[in-house]
């Protein structure tokens, strides 16, 4: 499916990610940033895990009642006069899309910050469609101008480009002439993005939380451009994962406290903007016709599996901010518009383990993410859970990972082969050992020595240090 | 009071001075040590690598070993956690599911039982040296043991204690993944290491084998003078 953002593999990329110190050095920064921010703003509120709770609750309540809130929402829009579209396939919400721009006749789209448009490539569908494209998020407008850099976080598009490479984009692309100094670089940003708002036919946006009551769409973001996107163009779309909705304004309210303070540590964000259906008669702006598309596209058949609770995420990137594997390797090596512990459950189930199969074994299952996600999702026993079907259900590990793996099982379940081979391991280790380490092993061995010393196994072992001394031998 | 000693296959191969210094702790605190000598492995690198089935005999080992114990302690916080983790992987299971969880419920990682159990906060350990901790994953947030270890390390006598920075991010370890993922291991033990030195600390101490051979085994490796420390030999020292 179409979050791709790579056919390189995932070695390949991996190797690349580690490589790019520039990268490097701006996650570093940026978690480290944004993880003190995140603490400081969730210790505020004195009792962030009831806040959790409540989260996870509202969540898992949507997502049961899925088809009701669904249902409640669509008819909602509809009597306020706006259109909804189900579509089950990114294909499907492309072209729908793609209809509504042709029928209004729009040469120019601009659009608010948007996974699931990524997720769906609608910007490349639209491209080919003859119609032009603007992002509008800052983040997302420098990678559109330098050349449609994939994004590497779902809050913060760019985070693997510092000021002076977004200095040397618009230099080249966009002719600027000033120096990397952020303000500069935004106000100029800010320049060439007026023009566009005014000349743009048609407004889209994503949605971070549908309110099914009362038929309306919120935006949380700090640019407002999201504002500007929503009542300039005479037409608007938002794209929402079929998952992104609660009951009422009351829930909404608790999520969007989750998603601020998680995501980037504030109280809220400069603008939540909150829309409901087309203008009417005495509004002063807003888009006269307005679409609601829902996305489908391999979310319903996670849904009442073991892998549910994936959906009850509000991509505030909490756990991506800190995975200490992000940190490391960033967001391209994830091969998809998902990265970090959020990608590597959900990439290979929107996105299937062809492309996928590695993003789960890329963790060490420390549970920091776990930790810290607002709706308490156990992301770590997610990617657990990938690991297990890989092995058992879609046989794709290799061979001799599942015979080492067998011979492991024996020997670690009976205390008789147990014994005979952790006897004998300094025995058989000897050839590799020197001194009480092994530096050059063999087998699985290799990977570890490569790196680090591996211990030579004790010629003593506990066990038998212990039998001894029950018999009264050495006693030290 | 009688402690069943679950040392772990670790220990038992590769780093026996640990389980005789967590006898030894134990026995000056008041315990008596039985080691059942039917105990193999947890099965943790199987289990963690997605192959349960292939760990359930060895699970099915471990809980029939340590049926009999009242307490069952270990000195690696990511063995205890895992025989929390009996109690999920059997739920399903009527015979063994009961079995697991009794497992579960008596299990505990050694500086946990110290303070938790035997409400032992100074074990009269002396130490000199300027040392510096890393928190395990599985322990601190699985297992949710973070004070223990810091209790007693700040009764030992003569020590000097510094923080690790970044103390909470995970070492690169991760059992199989250290191995399998090798490239991104050694970025994250380098920057664990880094971070050791930072403190200027003689002594890196830790609560679980795994990792600790992880960080030891590149410290070395990079002929770096620290030395690496579990916790049991600290507060066997006197
Ligand atoms: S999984 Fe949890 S922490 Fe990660 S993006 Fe989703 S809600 Fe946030």
């Amino acid at each position: 499916m179409s979050m791709k953002i790579s056919t390189s593999d995932f070695k390949e990329r991996v190797d690349k990610g580690i490589h790019d110190s520039f990268m490097r050095g701006a996650v570093v920064g940026a978690q480290e940033r944004m993880g003190t921010r995140r603490l400081d703003a969730t210790n505020e509120l004195g009792n962030w895990e009831e806040w959790r709770k409540h989260g996870e609750e509202i969540r898992k309540h949507v997502l049961e009642h899925l088809d009701y809130y669904l249902k409640e929402l669509s008819d909602n829009v509809s009597k306020r006069g706006g259109h909804v579209f189900f579509a089950q396939t990114a294909e499907q919400a492309n072209e729908y899309i793609r209809g509504v721009i042709k029928e209004k006749n729009a040469k120019k789209v601009v659009k608010a910050k948007s996974m699931v448009t990524e997720e769906i490539h609608l910007n490349q569908c639209l491209e080919e469609a003859g119609c032009e494209v603007i992002e509008t998020d800052l983040g997302e407008y420098i990678l559109q101008v330098d050349d449609h850099d994939p994004p590497s976080h779902i809050v913060v598009p760019a985070l693997h480009k510092n000021k002076e490479q977004i200095r040397d984009v618009f230099t080249e692309k966009l002719n600027y002439q000033k120096t990397e100094k952020p303000e500069e670089l935004a106000w100029h940003a800010r320049d060439m993005l007026r023009q566009e708002y005014l000349t743009a036919d048609v407004g889209i946006t994503g949605c971070n939380f549908a309110v099914a009551e009362t038929g309306s769409i919120s935006l949380v973001t700090n640019e407002g451009n999201a504002d500007l996107v929503t009542s300039l163009p005479k037409t608007q779309i938002t794209v929402m994962g079929m998952e992104r909705l609660v009951p009422t304004f009351e829930e909404m309210e608790v999520l969007v406290s989750l998603l601020t303070r998680s995501a980037v540590g504030q109280k809220l964000t400069s603008y939540i903007t909150v829309l409901t259906g087309p203008s009417e008669e005495l509004d002063v702006d807003g888009p006269e016709d307005f679409h609601l598309v829902i996305v489908d596209n391999g979310r319903s058949s996670i849904l009442g599996g073991e892998f549910q609770s994936i959906l009850q995420c509000i991509r505030c990137a909490a756990c991506i901010n800190v995975c200490p594997v992000y940190r490391h390797v960033g967001g391209h090596s994830y091969g998809s518009i998902y990265s970090g512990p959020i990608g590597a459950v959900l990439s290979p189930l929107l996105g299937g383990y062809d492309d996928y199969k590695e993003l789960p074994y890329a963790s060490t299952l420390c549970g920091a993410c776990t930790e810290v996600c607002p709706v308490k999702i156990p992301l770590h026993e997610l990617l657990h859970k990938h690991r297990q079907t890989i092995v058992e259900k879609e046989g794709k590990a290799p061979i001799s990972e599942k015979l080492a793996m067998k011979a492991f099982g024996l020997g670690a379940a009976s205390p008789s082969l147990y014994n005979l081979g952790s006897k004998f391991a300094p025995t058989a280790m000897l050839p590799f050992t020197s001194g009480d380490k092994i530096s050059k092993g063999v087998g699985p061995l290799k990977a570890w020595t490569e790196i680090r010393e591996f211990p030579a196994p004790n010629k003593e072992r506990f066990r038998d240090w212990f039998k001894n001394r029950d018999k009264g031998g050495d006693q030290s | 009071m009688k402690v069943t000693l679950f040392a772990t296959c670790l220990v038992d191969m590769f780093q026996s001075n640990v389980g005789k210094a967590t006898v030894e702790l134990l026995e000056h605190l008041g315990c008596e040590i039985d080691f059942p000598t039917a105990q193999v492995c947890c099965g943790q690198p199987s289990y963690n690598s997605g192959y349960v089935n292939e760990s359930k005999e060895a699970m099915k080992t471990m809980i029939n070993t340590f049926s009999h114990a009242d307490y069952i302690v270990s000195p690696s916080g990511s063995c205890v956690t895992m025989f929390h983790e009996y109690e999920h992987i059997f739920k399903d299971d009527p015979i063994w599911g009961p079995k697991a969880k009794d497992l579960a419920s008596k299990s505990y990682e050694l500086t946990q039982f110290i303070v938790d159990v035997l409400k032992i906060e100074d074990v009269g350990a002396r130490f000199k040296g300027k040392v510096t901790y890393h928190t395990s994953c599985h322990m601190t947030r699985l297992l949710g043991v973070k004070k223990a270890p810091m209790i007693l390390l700040s009764n030992v006598k003569d020590l000097e204690f510094t923080e690790l920075p970044g103390k909470e991010q995970c070492c690169g370890f991760g059992g199989t993944f250290s191995v399998k993922m090798a490239q991104i291991s050694e970025q994250m033990v380098d920057e664990k290491v880094a971070h050791v030195e930072e403190t200027g600390a003689d002594y890196l101490i830790g609560a679980d084998a795994g990792c600790l051979m992880n960080i030891g085994g590149r410290i070395e490796r990079n002929l770096k003078p620290i030395k690496v420390l579990h916790i049991a030999e600290v507060l066997n020292s006197r």
